[in-house]
């Protein structure tokens, strides 16, 4: 048994050494950009494919799979330079907000790019002899590429030390770093200097895509799966920290070799309650530097209220929703409830991302478990309907209270990371839980009971979802939204007043899981059925697109944002095979052209 | 018994002592400066006094009752302070800003339904006359000239009705005439009974005005004393303007009220 954990223990280094050559490329270019590249994964998943196309024409010996894996990693590496030139360059005095957007943007993009090119199948390396052969160890066999990977785990962290304390692109990479006025002062090109590091960055994504070739195929995943990860690495290591991505790197690595041994069922939990220790611990990870929570200079507008016409236009609008859906057929009173529940779904996120001042990129977790807990207590409890859709309030709320209570400590993007580690965390327990979740065939038949009819529903729906617009609108314009503003404003203002950010943020981010568990529950009902897409990112995504689409800055920018969005764009971009990039590239245009959003 | 105080106040920032052992006091009705060079300590002292960083070593005390802990126990306790660089709510109005704070200092954020800007009206537009913003009240807060900033900023610590109040260069960044008004304004809180402490580095402003004048250097009080005393005092001259040999003087060895 001893030998059997010794064994998996050296497994998890082995994928601790691909998760931190990711890790670090996301970190040195966070170190010197401040910009959190959502598209690493797909560099990395960029690194596989270029690796498998020049690996398959090569021999199989060692020194041609170094070669190239090399070549992969330089291609990549190219790759990044001309994204950071042409894309990236325009975003370095965005908002955070739209920095995460605008480089998930790419990831959507280069997701439906390389399916374009290499197609939609897994793409398996047929391996040399030697990629295939074993070790003894511990009395067992020990596979000798895993060996490899150990190794070149320490020796790229040993190279990225040197480059850093030895070379003068290693001075200026550490003096941007850590000061960022201080190069204009050196008078140094930042131009090449940002160039330079997003190239090593996806250099370093592409190495460990094509190094994991050998042991997983190029595939389509690998984008999502390979940043979630390395989120979670570079926010526990601490932010810009490269001896910190690598410890974390470890952790992550052998916590998740050993839950699968030990705890097959609650391996990925294992990693969110690891991460979760951590940041109580140190909210600045483990060898991260103390992040103030001041807002790093970014203007916020006076709120007001809507003026008359809007609360006329509002008014009518509702009008004539009721109108159409009670007179109209089935179809129209489903896209109808679609409409509301997102401008529901919207608004929700908008507490976080307005008034409270949180990047949230996981909101669909909320919706998630809202819908999954109205579909449980119905099939298995049999609850009637108030009492399913209460228990998806109470239950998106409650979990998002208690997730709250260790990622409203973090600020900035290190929240916006974690809010996604976290929901695709959920995304994964929904889908491989399937005793309970029915994995991707989802529960299906959760109709509102017949005695309700589709109009009543119809109804319900609607009053439910402006309702709860309308609650958190009062909220927010009542003392506690005052408050929560005043410490999104000036932190340390409020603080001085006696204004308790922490705990404020915190009641917000329940509310806005609770009112986004509402939405969730209402779609169950409404289509009859729920899957794991509730709790994936492209939801997330949906609902910033949607706030985006309308604006942060008033409260009816999200409603007007998720109209047009679920009219317009999910209609035209659902259509379309590349409705990944449609989107991506809606988003991007938006994002540099419209970035204040439509409203405003 | 003074009504604010505290004893050997230290704090090291990663090996630099940036606060050695100061230790002060100040009464209800007393408005006290402390001056020193850039650098002298002057902000870690502030920051220990009003609870936003924690001291390595010493206490602070109010009314006889030990004071520690956050930023929020010392505001409930009946500390408020002023930043150097002053801070407002930017995405409210002037009148906002004060009723915000008014509620906080009520205990009344905790409430979801009745609209917080018809709240505590009457008393929000009392503090802004008092620090003269009555004409600006409906004013967007960001779109302040910056003196006016620094007026609001004080109403809002008024709101919460402290005890001591600790203001980091009230006057700085105002035009001359503009001083001597937000002065005379601190005066008359002094005169009200609450306890004041600022620091400052216009001379006019601390000489004028403070009743007692308190000097730092290097970390450490080096003079105290009326400002007919500061003024005469060879040590706070050596302090300023270095020693006729052009060295700096040595802080060790001089006590408080030399």
């Amino acid at each position: 048994m001893l030998s059997t954990l010794a064994i998996q223990a050296l497994t998890g280094l082995a994928s601790a050494s691909s998760l931190f050559l990711v890790a670090s490329g996301l970190s040195v270019i966070f170190g010197v950009t401040r910009v959190v590249n959502f598209a690493h994964g797909s560099l990395c998943m960029l690194g596989a494919y270029l690796g498998w196309s020049v690996l398959s024409r090569l021999p199989h010996d060692p020194a041609s799979f170094a070669a190239g894996v090399v070549m992969a990693s330089l291609g990549v590496a190219l790759f990044g330079a001309a994204l950071e030139a042409t894309l990236l360059r325009r975003l370095y005095r965005a908002p955070a907000l739209l920095q995460l957007l605008a480089t998930f943007a790419v990831l959507l993009v280069m997701q439906d790019g390389v399916q374009h090119i290499w197609g939609p199948a897994d793409l398996p390396l047929p391996r040399g002899v030697w990629l295939r052969s074993f070790v003894p160890l511990l009395g067992e066999r020990f596979p000798f590429y895993d060996l490899i990977l150990i190794a070149i785990g320490p020796l790229v962290l040993l190279a990225l030390w040197m480059v850093m304390a030895r070379t003068r692109f290693g001075v200026l990479l550490r003096a941007a770093t850590e000061n960022r006025d201080m190069l204009s002062a050196l008078g140094v090109d930042e131009r090449f200097l940002f160039t330079a590091v997003f190239a090593l960055g996806a250099g370093l994504a592409g190495l460990g895509g094509a190094l994991s070739l050998p042991e997983n195929s190029a595939n389509l995943g690998i984008d999502l799966r390979v940043v979630t990860d390395a989120f979670v690495v570079v926010v526990v290591g601490g932010m810009g920290s490269i001896a910190g991505a690598y410890l974390a790197a470890v952790l992550v690595g052998v916590m998740q070799a050993m839950g699968i041994l030990l705890l097959p069922k609650a391996s990925l939990v294992l990693v969110f309650v690891l991460m979760a220790l951590v940041l109580v611990l140190r909210p600045q990870g483990v060898l991260g530097q103390k992040q103030t929570q001041e807002n790093d200079g970014e203007r916020f507008h006076r709120v007001r209220a809507a003026p008359p016409w809007q609360r006329i236009a509002g008014l009518a609008v509702v009008l004539l929703a009721l109108a159409v859906g009670l007179a109209g057929g089935d179809f129209a009173r489903s896209v109808l409830e679609e409409m509301a529940i997102a401008v529901l779904f919207a608004a929700s996120l908008h507490v976080l991302l307005g008034p409270g001042g949180m990047i949230s990129f996981g909101h669909a977790a909320w919706f998630g478990i809202g819908a999954y807990a109205v579909a449980l207590t119905t099939s298995t409890l049999a609850a009637p309907l108030p009492l399913a859709l209460l228990a998806g309030v109470l239950a998106a709320g409650a979990v998002a209270a208690i997730v709250g209570l260790v990622l409203v400590r973090l600020s900035g993007v290190s929240l916006a990371m974690l809010t996604l580690a976290f929901a695709q965390i959920a995304w994964a327990v929904a889908t491989q839980w399937s005793e309970v979740t029915g994995g991707d065939d989802g529960i299906l038949g959760i109709w509102p009971p017949s005695g309700l009819g589709a109009r009543l529903f119809f109804l319900l729906c609607l009053c439910l979802s402006v309702g709860g617009v309308l609650l958190l609108r009062r909220a927010l314009f009542a003392p506690f939204g005052y408050a929560l503003r005043a410490s999104r404003d000036a932190a340390s203002r409020a603080a001085a007043s006696g204004i308790d950010g922490a705990k404020l943020r915190l009641a917000a981010f329940a509310l806005a899981g609770a009112a986004a568990g509402l939405a969730g529950g209402l779609s169950t009902f409404s289509k009859g059925s729920v899957f794991p897409g509730s709790l994936a990112i492209f939801r997330s995504v949906d609902a910033l697109a949607m706030v985006l689409l309308g604006g942060v800055q008033s409260m009816v920018g999200p409603v007007v944002g998720a109209l047009a969005y679920t009219g317009l764009f999910d209609t035209l971009l659902l259509a379309s095979d590349y409705w990944r990039a449609l989107l991506g590239i809606t988003l991007l245009a938006l994002i540099l052209w419209r970035p204040q959003g439509l409203v405003k | 018994m003074s009504l604010f105080s505290a004893q050997n106040l230290t704090k090291s920032f990663g090996g630099v002592a940036a606060v050695r052992g100061v230790s002060l006091s100040v009464d209800a009705g007393e408005m006290v400066a402390l001056i020193g060079p850039n650098g002298a300590g002057k902000s870690s002292c502030f920051a220990m006094l009003g609870g936003q960083i924690a001291p390595d070593r010493g206490a602070i005390g109010l009314d006889g009752q030990p004071l520690s802990g956050s930023p929020l126990d010392f505001a409930r306790a009946g500390v408020a302070r002023s930043f150097q660089i002053a801070k407002i709510f930017a995405s409210m109005s002037v009148r906002e800003n004060v009723q915000t704070a008014l509620l906080a200092a009520h205990r009344r954020l905790w409430r979801f339904w009745r609209a917080a800007d018809t709240q505590a009206m009457a008393e929000a537009d009392t503090l802004l006359a008092r620090v003269g913003l009555s004409t600006l009240a409906e004013q967007d807060a960001a779109t302040l000239a910056y003196g006016d900033t620094k007026r609001l900023e004080l109403a809002i610590a008024l709101a919460a009705r402290p005890r001591v109040l600790l203001l980091d260069e009230p006057t700085a960044g105002m035009a001359r005439p503009e001083r001597r008004a937000a002065m005379q304004l601190i005066a008359s809180l002094a005169a009200d009974g609450i306890a004041v402490l600022f620091t400052e580095h216009d001379m006019d402003a601390v000489f004028g005005f403070a009743s007692r004048i308190l000097v730092m250097d290097r970390g450490r009080l080096v003079a105290e004393g009326s400002p007919a005393e500061i003024a005469a005092d060879p040590v706070v001259q050596a302090v300023y303007l270095g020693t006729p040999d052009g060295s700096q003087p040595r802080a060790a060895g001089l006590s408080a009220g030399a």
